[in-house]
């Protein structure tokens, strides 16, 4: 029996691999709030911006839209609303 | 407006069913210096602050939202496989007799969450130090709540969001001195 896509390590890996980056960001976009004239971070957080939209879309063919209200496609059936939901992970 | 991302901002993981550990970590689901109590508060207090700081509050408030789903998502994690006694024994007994197995915004006393626990106080320097008190706060929690378990994948993302509190605070200490340099310039004119 193949093991449900989202019970994989691979699923596992994906997804730590955006949390990773998305903190990244997070990070640098609290840091830019306060220090909104650094040029360095803002160069980094151009970099990662760019690096996120590859990393998210990759995992988005692979397991379905991350965000709601048109910001990724669906398959059919309407996939935003199959599990895992995240605290289902 | 918001968009909502279905993932967690940092894994959650827990090692074994504990009512006991849900229980205490209710105080940071629905607790006075909680991240639902964090979240109201800073998303309201952007109307009155100073422009230079909305940015700021917008996007700290907006991360509370992902720090209750993570707090959510550790009790529910912690009590889905428990039985009524086992809930009864850790002392969600009174819980269980009103909400099953739901969640509900109370702190880990079961008093239910209130809107007097947050202020917005118009001015931009209180309103800025009471959340920077918040943050200190809820890191303090955070700490014994990490002291109450001897469960590592609880501990690891306890220790994020203890963190996260650091962080927020740190910030929000820059954003004070952002108001008060704006005041001096002031003076100038």
């Amino acid at each position: 029996m193949n093991a449900h896509p989202f019970h994989t390590e691979e699923y596992r890996q994906a997804l730590e691999q955006l949390q990773v980056v998305d903190f990244v960001l997070l990070e640098l976009n609290l840091y830019l709030d306060t220090h909104p004239w650094d040029v360095q971070a803002i160069q980094q957080f151009n970099h990662y911006t760019h690096e996120r939209m590859k990393i998210a879309n990759q995992f988005q063919e692979k397991y379905g839209p991350l965000q709601n209200y048109g910001h990724a496609y669906s398959g059919c059936p309407w996939s935003w609303i199959e599990t895992p939901w995240p605290w289902q992970v | 407006m918001w968009v909502y991302e279905k993932k967690l901002q940092y894994p959650v993981r827990v090692s074994k069913c504990d009512p006991r550990m849900a229980k205490l970590l209710l105080e940071q689901y629905g607790g006075a210096d909680g991240e639902l109590a964090a979240a109201l508060r800073y998303l309201n207090q952007r109307y009155s602050i100073p422009d230079k700081v909305i940015g700021l509050l917008t996007d700290i408030g907006t991360e509370e939202f992902a720090h209750l789903e993570m707090i959510a998502t550790m009790v529910y994690k912690l009590t889905k496989d428990a039985t009524p006694q086992q809930l009864d024994a850790a002392g969600l007994g009174p819980h269980y007799v009103a909400h099953d197995s739901a969640l509900f915004y109370s702190n880990a006393a079961g008093v239910p969450w209130t809107a007097a626990y947050i202020q917005a106080k118009g001015d931009p320097i209180a309103d800025l130090y009471e959340d920077i008190a918040a943050e200190e706060k809820a890191r303090a929690t955070y700490q014994w709540l990490i002291d109450m378990t001897d469960d590592v994948d609880l501990q690891d993302g306890l220790k994020f969001l203890r963190e996260r509190e650091i962080v927020h605070s740190l910030r929000f200490r820059e954003a004070v001195e952002i108001l008060k340099e704006e005041r001096e310039v002031r003076k100038v004119f």
